[in-house]
């Protein structure tokens, strides 16, 4: 026996979280909010394809267009850092690279938004 | 991390092979897994060809007459030997189920038995399943009620909030579905599976408990509910049709209703 706590106790642990319902709903809210996001970022990506680089500039200036592109970003890269979460708490047992790989993660995503947004901003604000 | 490999002391060798009679003409192989932890060998997968028309039509049938006739050292549990005890949940073709209640003639081919997957082995067929008791000990599977039941009068329940209970309650904790769970295989340390989270739906749902906060309080947890993805094996392999997971959707439906 490597340890004499009863099956209970083990099963009980440090007790329950108090959350995790906040992640649940989020991550559903965040997925439809992609579902016109994406539909507008692909029509968009095939329309600019035949622009050179000062129309791209201009259209990107557009209120409209910088407000979808900045939304597209923000909440692309929450969802998907609430995904990622999922997998990395399903698959990675040990706590300490568990918790290291969530802290990584998160850190990764927020450099990721902002530089987007920043570079967002930066054309649209340029012109 | 997730096993995706056996250790190398659970690795299942060739077994024995166990002939049928002399004279028999309708013959199946089973393959058995075999395991017995006092001979520090790994698992082996024994060969029985077994007389089918010295048989009962049912894999517990065929199992009982390995016992029997074949070999006596074959261990596995069984009780009722129709569907209401949950002993003879075991692995076979595949698939989590009751022996007693899989027909043989519904199995093409050899018929593999195996223990419930991801569980301790005790020997043979029979998995050390203290910690998913522990589980379903851990949701307080009782009625809690603040106030006093009347005096001369069972606690009432409409006909319709009875029906809420319909496919909550019939679970027989037989330890089919979680085992099926591939969250539960690599998380069952926290997560606590399809049978205790049906179980805990079961006094959710009942109109007679008080207690549904704190019931909801101690599930709302990134590991204990929430590693649930809607794999849905565990409705597919239920023996008594039930299906867990819809319990646990319903449930997490309940934690966000009461945030809104």
């Amino acid at each position: 026996m490597s340890n004499l706590r009863t099956p209970l106790s083990q099963v009980k642990g440090l007790g329950s979280a108090k959350e995790g319902t906040g992640h649940f709903w989020t991550q559903r809210l965040s997925a439809i909010a992609m579902v016109p996001l994406l539909i507008w970022f692909c029509f968009s990506l095939a329309s600019l394809v035949s622009m050179n680089i000062a129309d791209i500039q201009a259209w990107l200036s557009q209120p409209f267009n910088a407000i979808m592109m900045i939304l597209f970003i923000v909440v692309g890269f929450y969802h998907a850092k609430l995904g990622v979460q999922v997998v990395i708490e399903d698959y990675v047992s040990n706590h300490v690279t568990r918790t290291i790989s969530l802290i990584l993660i998160t850190f990764v995503a927020v450099v990721l938004a902002i530089a987007g947004v920043f570079s967002v901003l930066r054309v649209a604000l340029a012109v | 991390m997730a096993e995706f490999k056996l250790p190398s002391n659970s690795i299942v060798t060739k077994g024995k092979f166990y002939p049928a009679p002399d004279g028999a003409t309708n013959t199946r192989k089973i393959n058995v897994y075999r395991f017995d932890p006092d001979t520090g060998k790994n698992p082996r997968l024994d060969t029985f060809e077994i007389d089918l028309d010295n048989c009962g039509p049912m894999v517990l049938d065929a199992i009982i007459k390995i016992k029997t006739d074949m070999d006596s050292s074959l261990t596995f549990r069984r009780s009722c030997r129709e569907g209401i005890c949950g002993s003879c949940a075991m692995n076979i073709d595949g698939s989590n189920t009751l022996a007693c209640t899989m027909a043989i003639s519904d199995i093409e081919g050899d018929i593999n038995i195996y223990p419930l997957p991801h569980q301790p082995i005790v020997k043979d067929l029979v998995s050390d399943l203290t910690h998913f008791y522990a589980q379903y000990a851990s949701i307080e599977p009782w009625l809690k009620s603040d106030t006093p039941a009347p005096p001369d009068s069972e606690r009432l329940q409409t006909p319709e909030d009875r029906e809420k209970l319909d496919g909550a309650y019939e679970c027989i904790l037989c330890a089919c579905c979680s085992t099926s769970c591939p969250s539960y295989w690599w998380n069952s340390d926290r997560y606590l599976g399809p049978a205790a989270l049906l179980a805990s739906y079961r006094w959710l749902a009942d109109s007679r408990d008080d207690a549904t906060g704190e019931r909801l309080d101690d599930l709302e947890d990134p590991f204990k509910l929430y590693r649930c993805h809607t794999i849905m094996n565990c409705a597919k392999v239920c023996p008594k049709g039930l299906n867990p997971a819809k319990a646990i959707a319903e449930t997490k439906k309940m934690l966000v209703q009461r945030r809104l």
